[in-house]
């Protein structure tokens, strides 16, 4: 009986220090118009600044998620993290190790192994000609983890029961499977090369929540079993309250508030974080309305002035427009904003029903 | 027990039901199956050897077909002879059997041409793609048949008759293929384009496979439906590509006459009443053709599931 | 029929059926509720549930081959669900008001707001052309568009995602409708505009009695807008009542699966309550209770029979545990523990 195959050494070598460390990190997309467009039209070129300065330090073992509403930047700090597109400037560092190395070489492909992504999309993310043992079992064999054939189908089957699927399951495609089970193939698949670290892209809001809630149930206990690390990328706040050791509020490419989650949920600072607080919906039927803010997210192609955030914001003065705030470290927590920093906006505590 | 697997799959898949309930589809499927069984089996099936000289008399010669009744009508030449003696219905499947080896090498050569471009285009981007695309766009503002002219025109200035008779089963392939990679190639790169942005295919970025692996092993196999489409529909059009060529003089040479040929050296006596030397080809000509689209375009709809 | 108290949309027995080679899939399959005016009743469910299709019916909108099969559908008393095609295009701007997940999807995108409203309320009033441009100019105002006199002549890919969603509902709005049908309104949208849309929902249906049937799986949206809840599994109603007992009381093993699995602020880290498995395909609905296979409180009648809706402490559950002639299920006392 093959037994099932420990995923990473629950105790991880070097203890110290981050396991992931994103230092400054910005990627700007050239959204301009065709060059005869721009000729002939006159139209000028455009910038998206997706990500436009992040540093955070994810430890090991923990979960760290970043939310925000769509547009913020936070899938685009996902696919800079595994690789999927290249910084344009700034660093990440995994494990000490400097991400940038050259494509293809032996540290990056080392790299590469320890950490896997898991997509949003359950209907996309598996390739539908393939055969579910072949999924799981391609970073197997691209990294080279098996000896024998006998030693990747024992690897497969480990990971399907790992995942509540059956080895049986393996022999089947894709489209035989409902939403919930595609994403433990994905899970499955992202576990296969035995990694420390996961990055999950909205690993569960295509699902229905009684499904959401198998994942999420399923995602914790790997966390627990193996010591994984974490980078959640969601825009539903429940499940990273829920999930998450630590949370980022970004805004327009940028962080506005960093905290553990508790502390973010019970003290927010940045308004914009009070705000999407304020939206989530009241299910313990309190009376409680959701407030509605004014105003939605701004083209990111041309980005306010000075804080982002200040024609949404109520607190919003003079120097909100035209300087940009910081990210300050301010009672435990780090916070991007002017009045938080002077002492206009003091800090609000909030309770929840269940408590 | 693989292949049992194989085939209850496919007697259950919604194309074997979509083929089945389409009467016209298996009509024309049957009928090519049988052109390509006379073609392909002529060597045993034909009664005569046509374009061997030593078979051939001339006392044989302009022999109308049986059906018609007339006088010399001969069992032994069921669909009649040519003014050397040759026998039409044998002239025929081994006519049909060049037609549709010149057909499908060239569909063949200008599917890989068009796959291969269509691949580099729409992964590598930029101004790969848009050279490329140019390049498509150049070809389509010449009908095929023009550029297939072209391509043997040229070669028949760089060598002499002799040697391009020899080798004008390649020259002909080599000019349709050439003239055909435009459609595989934009449907490709634009399959590509919507492939590659799919997440399965970061997923086998993330673990870092080659961008080559990834084209071959993800993508590749995603973007066949529509190919193969297009795929079908152009052996048709490459056949009848290479009959206008052969009529025009161009194709294949009388020694080893296509249809086409058959067509041109028929249509020449045409107007001395010996009308089966020219109008039995013909026919056979249209048949396979209309058969051949008839199963692209099934193939076409069944595949689409927005007109299913 | 037409009481004070009579119910503006009364659904009975429906059955949506799409014939497909391999059989007749059912599904929607015997679907009974009423609607009173002004009020809003939110149908819930996992994707495949039959929700959506259950608001396609009722608006006469069902992609062909699927079909009513069976069942009635009153608007007002007056059958709507056997009447051809035109006739229905008329109750449908005229009465019933339909909301989409996508508001791309329901804007031309080659034409201005401003000429799709006036001509949807030209449809339906006898309006002249400067009236119902003043009508529509009324209705952009009053979903909240501003700068709406100059807004009107612009073209749907000019406004964002939550101003296209306030667009459509002032479409769906110009002939005064008395029925809306929103199918997944908030799902393509932010959440900080979610909010907007659905506080705008409500102020429109109190100041215009109208009637809201909101079609979502998203619980904290009918939590906050619903006055009661149809909870859908399998095509079939699990449970209906009022949103409150619903939510925090349900009757129905699924209902309470489905409340315990949305995790909430306050309590972290734990387990979710999962319900294991997931919905069966249309083509393998299980014999009895489709829920059985996946129900705690499973028993031998659950395999056998079909519940139908019975009178629950709160609410109205298909569950055979509160079968009035007490042959429930194994384990009545779980119900109230």
């Amino acid at each position: 009986m093959p037994e099932a195959v420990p995923v990473t050494r629950p105790v991880p070598q070097a203890a110290s220090g981050p396991l992931v460390r994103l230092n400054s990190l910005k990627r700007y997309f050239d959204v301009s118009p065709p060059w005869l467009a721009r000729v002939l039209e006159g139209k000028p070129r455009a910038i998206v600044q997706a990500v436009d300065g992040v540093d955070i330090e994810i430890a090991r073992g923990e979960t760290f998620s970043l939310v925000g509403e769509s547009g913020c930047g936070k899938s685009t700090v996902a696919r800079l993290v595994v690789g999927l597109y290249p910084a344009t400037q700034g660093g990440i560092e995994f494990d000490g190790m400097d991400m940038s190395v050259r494509r293809g070489s032996a540290d990056n492909s080392a790299i590469r192994r320890r950490m896997q992504m898991i997509f949003q999309d359950p209907y996309a993310s598996l390739n539908p000609r393939w055969r579910v043992f072949d999924i799981i079992a391609e970073p197997i064999r691209a990294f080279g983890l098996a000896a024998s054939k006998d030693e990747i189908k024992q690897r497969v089957d480990g990971l399907l029961r790992q995942v509540r699927l059956t080895p049986a399951d393996g022999a089947k495609f894709p489209h035989e499977f409902s939403g919930g089970q595609r994403q433990r193939i994905s899970i499955a698949r992202a576990l296969a090369s035995r990694p420390e670290f996961l990055v999950c892209d909205e690993p569960t809001s295509a699902l229905d929540v009684s499904v959401q809630a198998q994942i999420l149930n399923l995602m914790m206990e790997l966390q627990r079993d193996y010591g994984l690390t974490y980078l959640f990328i969601s825009h539903n706040l429940a499940v990273v309250y829920h999930i998450s050791t630590r949370v980022g509020v970004m805004y327009l490419g940028r962080l506005v508030e960093v905290a553990a989650t508790d502390t973010l949920f019970r003290r927010p600072r940045h308004p914009y974080t009070r705000m999407l607080l304020d939206t989530i919906p009241d299910l313990e039927m309190t009376g409680r309305r959701r407030m509605p803010v004014a105003g939605e997210v701004p083209s990111p192609i041309n980005p306010p002035t000075g804080c982002a955030f200040h024609p949404r914001c109520p607190f919003a003065n003079d120097r909100c427009k035209k300087e940009r705030p910081e990210l300050l470290a301010a009672e435990g927590t780090r916070v991007a904003c002017h009045a938080v920093e002077e002492g206009r906006l003091p800090a609000e505590e909030r309770s929840y029903a269940g408590h | 027990m693989a292949f049992v697997d194989l085939m209850r799959r496919a007697a259950d898949s919604d194309i074997w039901y979509s083929f089945k309930s389409s009467h016209v589809v298996v009509v024309a499927t049957v009928v090519t199956l049988f052109i390509f069984a006379m073609a392909f089996l002529a060597p045993i099936l034909a009664p005569h050897t046509p374009f061997d000289p030593a078979t051939l008399s001339l006392s044989d010669a302009l022999k109308p077909p049986v059906l018609t009744g007339e006088d010399g009508a001969d069992w032994a030449f069921p669909l009649g002879t040519d003014e050397q003696g040759r026998d039409v219905l044998s002239s025929i499947m081994y006519g049909t059997r060049l037609s549709l080896v010149v057909g499908i090498l060239a569909t063949i050569f200008s599917m890989v041409l068009g796959i291969a471009l269509g691949l580099i285009s729409g992964y590598v981007g930029g101004g790969v793609d848009a050279f490329i695309m140019r390049l498509a766009d150049v070809q389509l503002t010449f009908p095929a048949l023009l550029v297939a002219l072209l391509i043997d025109g040229v070669v028949r200035g760089l060598i002499s008759v002799q040697r391009h008779d020899e080798i004008a089963l390649y020259v002909i392939i080599g000019a349709i293929g050439l003239s055909f990679w435009v459609q595989y190639a934009r449907t490709v790169r634009g399959s590509v384009l919507v492939e590659k942005s799919k997440e399965y295919v970061q997923a086998a970025r993330v673990i870092g496979l080659s961008p080559v692996l990834i084209m071959i092993r993800h993508v590749l196999p995603n973007v066949m439906g529509p190919v193969l489409v297009i795929a079908t529909i152009n052996i048709g059009l490459a056949v009848l590509t290479e009959a206008t060529l052969s009529f025009l003089g161009v194709g294949l040479p009388s020694t080893q006459p296509s249809l086409g040929t058959l067509i041109r050296l028929g249509q020449e006596v045409l107007l001395s009443g010996t009308w089966w030397i020219v109008i039995f080809p013909g026919v056979t000509l249209a048949i396979l053709v209309v058969a051949v689209n008839l199963m692209g375009d099934w193939l076409r709809d069944a595949l689409n599931p927005k007109l299913r | 029929m037409t009481g004070a108290n009579a119910p503006l949309l009364e659904v009975r027995h429906l059955r949506v059926e799409f014939p497909t080679r391999r059989g007749t899939l059912v599904a929607v399959d015997d679907v009974s509720f009423d609607l009173a005016p002004g009020e809003v009743l939110g149908v819930v469910g996992e994707s495949g549930a039959g929700k959506s299709l259950t608001g396609a019916a009722i608006i006469g909108l069902l992609e062909p081959p699927g079909r009513i099969a069976a069942g009635e559908i009153r608007l007002e008393g007056e059958r709507i669900d056997n009447l051809p095609y035109e006739k229905m295009r008329r109750i449908r701007g005229a009465k019933i008001g339909a909301i989409f997940q996508d508001p791309l999807t329901s804007l031309n995108p080659l034409y201005g707001i401003g000429r799709q409203l006036i001509e949807t309320i030209q449809t339906h009033l006898p309006l002249s052309a400067q009236a119902a441009r003043a009508r529509a100019i009324e209705l952009l105002k009053e979903v909240g568009i501003p700068g709406a006199e100059t807004r009107i002549d612009h073209y749907p890919h000019q406004f964002s995602g939550g101003m296209r969603q306030r667009v459509v509902i002032a479409l769906a709005l110009c002939a005064n409708p008395r029925l809306i049908v929103a199918d997944e309104p908030t799902t393509a949208l932010d959440v900080s505009i979610q909010a907007q849309i659905i506080a705008l929902l409500k102020k429109l249906c109190r100041e215009h009695r109208t009637a809201v049937m909101l079609v979502t799986h998203d619980m904290g949206v009918i939590a906050e807008t619903a006055d009661r809840v149809a909870v859908m599994y399998a095509g079939r109603l699990a449970e209906i009542g009022p949103v409150r007992d619903v939510v925090k009381n349900a009757a129905h093993p699924y209902t309470r699966g489905l409340m315990g699995s949305i995790p909430s602020i306050g309590e972290r880290g734990h387990r979710l309550t999962q319900i294991e498995g997931s919905m069966p395909r249309l083509t393998e609905i299980p014999k009895g209770c489709a829920f059985n296979p996946r129900c705690p409180d499973r028993g031998d009648r659950c395999t056998r029979e079909r519940p139908e809706l019975m009178p629950a402490p709160t609410t109205q559950a298909a569950c055979w545990q509160y079968d009035p002639a007490g042959v429930g299920t194994k384990a009545r006392e779980t119900v109230d523990a």
